[in-house]
């Protein structure tokens, strides 16, 4: 399907993606980044279902959960590291 | 109500939903500590993909199922993973801003140990 709206809505978030990453490079601190991979990994689940609902294709929404779940564990084992060592 | 209506007002609500995202992302950049980012970075970043997410619902009334799974995948494990950086930043001393006037964590913890050295002091006094 093809709505204005919806491409307005990928494009502002391609740039909030942009804008984070700003953060990520630049960051006094470790936990900065790992602050910013946990929201990149966020949006992108935002953008992943702007995309299935362009495409219309719903299998795109299972590839949204698993990354989801893929980008919660990163953090959690990340965070951990950086508290007590592995 | 006709598709039509429907899919103009999914659109106002996605653009609404990256509207947020891109709130989150001006947070991250603007915030002065660590600390203030994990505030505005989850929680703005959880309303606007929940906003994204449940503006599907508008183009199709078909996959609620998904969605819903995929809303309280994200209202659930948000929360969980700022709270575990948040204590890993504690936990390896972040610095806190300058405009920061109360930790009361710290507090506690002085509490806490003032309040078991007196109970050592006690117990040594009544073994004697």
């Amino acid at each position: 399907m093809d709505n204005i709206l919806l491409e307005i809505a990928i494009g502002i978030t391609l740039l909030s993606m942009v804008m984070s990453m700003y953060r990520f490079i630049k960051g006094p601190h470790k936990v900065d980044r790992i602050i910013t991979l946990d929201v990149l990994t966020v949006s992108s689940i935002a953008l992943i279902s702007f995309i299935a609902a362009l495409l219309d294709k719903m299998i795109y929404l299972d590839v949204a959960l698993v990354y989801g779940i893929l980008g919660f564990l990163g953090v959690i084992i990340v965070a951990k590291y950086l508290e007590k060592g592995l | 109500m006709d598709q039509e209506l429907l899919n103009t007002i999914g659109g106002i609500v996605a653009v609404l939903g990256s509207g947020v995202l891109l709130i989150s992302s001006l947070g991250l950049i603007r915030m002065p500590d660590a600390y203030n980012r994990i505030q505005v970075g989850t929680k703005a970043s959880t309303m606007g993909t929940i906003l994204s997410v449940a503006s599907l619902f508008f183009f199709y009334p078909g996959w609620i199922g998904k969605l819903i799974v995929l809303v309280l995948f994200v209202l659930i494990t948000n929360p969980v993973s700022s709270h575990v950086i948040a204590r890993a930043a504690y936990h390896i001393k972040v610095p806190f801003s300058d405009r920061t006037v109360i930790d009361q964590l710290k507090e506690k913890k002085e509490q806490d140990d003032r309040r078991a050295l007196g109970r050592k002091v006690r117990t040594n006094k009544g073994g004697e």
